[in-house]
């Protein structure tokens, strides 16, 4: 099991189609993945529960990755938020 | 000054314009369902029904992407992508599937998973993400239309000029009356980040949303104006009220005519001298915004973005994926890409370096001076930009140089990085213009100095103001000293384009000034070559460029350079103004 804190730097958070990229990413990979904020988790490939999370920028998330290929999933999360989802 | 008659309706303004004509209401079929127990035998038969209503779904969320896609772009047609991924949740699916092997019909176990997920939604303090409900809701609906194997609402029967009225408008509902000529939209629900919303913005169709009940206000035929820049819906407008409207329509049809017109122009003088209108940019999904608006290039890509809020320094790879899709994106035209004007407190917080506090971050370790203390975080931009200097037409701007040292200092380590990239095979444009921000005084006292060792300089002018007249302009008890039209500033700026011109080389302008069509005469007048705005403000630049004459901003610029106050400098201005029409 990996852990993973990141802050949320796009200009508009996690809204509709950055969670939608994020979901559609995380499905490419095998690892179960949850997302904690305050004292809310989530599972990060539920596109639903990813905007529920009403992660604005700034905001800081814990992904906890879990599964045979969790580095790359961490490494995948990591790229995304760094690009700022290029929407 | 009207009569009575007119019936106001708030709602959010969600997409601007004035749109008047007859209401279409589109109305809502309601559905009814209970909820059945089904006997163990056709609990299977039942979840293969709900897959089935997913999968028609699925289909035609794809057709719905095309269309938005083939009119708008990928960017708008994600929003349909979303509504797959919601079909596709676990948390409908699963919870779905569980209900149903407990014995219900499918209807009511979609509306059961459904009603929790969107009660979660309306507890979410934030509008932004609470709105998302809307489109669960819109997911939801399609299902069940499929579950009940109904056909969807017609729009397609819609009068040329229609005003759309209905509870909920879906971006597909509102791509596809695209080119029917409607005039616009409003809704029951929705706010400013309505999907459909956004749509309607791409489509330049002026729409007011979250009025709550007007579907149930109105009759179709009857007539409406929307007021897209208001948020306001008038039902029943008198006459007084029509006319008002009309002549703002007729305006706003001018306007975008207009607007459309100048895309395609050059910034052009009455007599025929040619000057850039450029655009400044923060982030590069503005490219496109600028490139419709009529942006002849990027004369300042601020990456100071690429820097927030992350807790790691950006990588060369990072950087170069950014900048390759600017350099890309912005072909024909150059994308002049500045590197970071950063002060050390905002790295401190990176938790990247620690500097101590500085007592006066604006005299600080900023931006160049940054980059010539950690040579490392500057190597990768750097390295970033060469690289990108290939796939497009890629100029590099230093910030803050505040004299010739730092300006070879700078240059010492691109000629290194270059050598490195030499040596490594990796190809780069060895013609890549550099060139200065010109925006501390001592650099304005040194500039023919700097001027031969540059291939252009461009004017910052809000920084060079605030130090030249030792003003901080958020400082609300000094900040009226903040002046553009301060002789000294001008006199300054005068000075960059004459020493600019006397080394061979183009003249820019960024900061907030070049934007400000009051200051375009006398800036023009001065010399300035090209002129860097922020993205809202190329046409109305263009637009004044056009209609003044070059000759005569030359004869004022140099009987306002003569002057000795502000006042009388502006007083000059607006008498050019009113002379040039």
């Amino acid at each position: 099991m990996k852990e993973k804190i990141i802050v949320v730097s796009n200009k508009s958070g996690l809204h509709a189609r950055p969670a939608a990229t994020l979901v559609q990413t995380l499905n490419k990979y095998q690892s179960g993945v949850k997302i904690l904020k305050d004292d809310f988790e989530v599972d990060a490939k539920s596109v639903m529960g990813v905007m529920a999370l009403a992660a604005a920028c700034g905001s800081k998330l814990k992904f906890v990755v879990d599964g045979p290929d969790e580095g790359e999933t961490i490494a995948a999360i990591e790229r995304l938020f760094n690009s700022k989802f290029s929407e | 000054m009207f009569v009575d008659k007119d019936i106001i309706l708030k709602g959010i303004a969600a997409s601007p314009g004035i749109a008047i004509g007859k209401v279409f209401l589109l109305e809502e079929e309601d559905f009814y369902f209970i909820r059945k127990e089904i006997p163990k035998p056709f609990r299977e038969a039942e979840r293969k029904r709900f897959d089935e209503a997913i999968e028609k779904s699925r289909s035609e969320f794809k057709v719905t992407y095309c269309k938005i896609n083939d009119v708008l772009g990928k960017n708008y047609a994600n929003i349909a992508n979303v509504y797959i991924l919601i079909l596709d949740d676990p948390a409908l699916r699963e919870d779905a599937y569980k209900l149903i092997d407990d014995g219900v019909n499918a209807e009511y176990a979609l509306f059961k998973v459904l009603y929790k997920i969107v009660r979660s939604f309306e507890n979410i303090d934030d509008d932004f993400f609470k709105e998302r409900k809307v489109d669960i809701q819109a997911v939801g609906r399609k299902i069940l239309t499929n579950l009940f194997g109904k056909k969807e609402k017609n729009i397609a029967k819609l009068d040329e000029g229609s005003v759309i009225i209905a509870r909920n408008l879906t971006p597909a509902d509102t791509v596809s009356v695209r080119g029917k000529k409607i005039s616009g939209f409003a809704t029951d629900i929705g706010g400013k980040t309505y999907h459909t919303a956004i749509i309607a913005q791409g489509l330049a169709m002026p729409a007011v949303v979250g009025l709550k009940n007007i579907s149930s206000l109105v009759k179709t035929g009857e007539e409406i104006i929307v007021d897209g820049d208001k948020g306001e819906v008038i039902l029943n407008p008198s006459q007084e009220t029509l006319l008002h409207y009309k002549n703002k329509y007729i305006l706003q049809l001018a306007a975008a005519r207009e607007s459309k017109k100048l895309k395609s122009l050059t910034a052009e003088t009455a007599d025929k001298h040619e000057v850039f209108v450029f655009a400044n940019i923060d982030h590069f999904d503005e490219v496109p915004i600028i490139l419709n608006n009529g942006a002849s290039g990027i004369g300042l890509y601020r990456t100071e973005v690429i820097y927030l809020n992350r807790d790691s320094i950006p990588t060369e790879q990072e950087h170069f994926d950014i900048y390759s899709k600017v350099a890309q994106q912005m072909l024909p035209y150059a994308a002049t890409i500045r590197t970071f004007d950063l002060g050390g407190d905002k790295l401190v917080k990176m938790g990247l370096l620690n500097l101590g506090g500085e007592s006066n971050p604006f005299l600080g370790l900023r931006a160049i001076r940054l980059c010539l203390k950690y040579p490392e975080i500057f190597v990768s931009q750097l390295r970033a930009i060469l690289r990108a200097s290939v796939l497009g037409k890629v100029k590099l701007m230093y910030p803050m140089i505040s004299g010739l040292e730092e300006l070879r200092a700078a240059n010492a380590i691109l000629d290194k990085v270059k050598e490195d990239l030499g040596k490594e095979n990796i190809k780069f444009d060895e013609n890549m213009e550099v060139g200065a921000m010109i925006e501390v005084p001592s650099a304005v006292a040194v500039i023919d100095s700097i001027a031969k060792e540059v291939d252009f300089v461009s004017i910052g002018t809000n920084d060079l103001i605030q130090y030249t007249l030792a003003v901080d302009r958020v400082n609300e008890n000094v900040a009226y000293l903040y002046d553009p039209m301060h002789p000294a500033i001008l006199r300054f700026i005068k000075r960059i384009i004459d020493e600019g011109h006397k080394a061979g080389i183009k003249v820019a302008m960024c900061g907030e000034m070049a934007g400000d069509p009051k200051f375009a005469p006398i800036i023009l007048g001065m010399g300035l070559d090209e002129f860097s705005v922020s993205p809202m403000q190329i046409a109305p630049i263009k637009k004044i460029i056009r209609s003044i004459s070059f000759a005569d901003c030359n004869v004022m610029a140099d009987k306002v350079l003569k002057l000795e106050d502000s006042k009388s400098i502006l007083k000059e201005i607006d008498l050019f103004m009113k002379q040039e029409g």
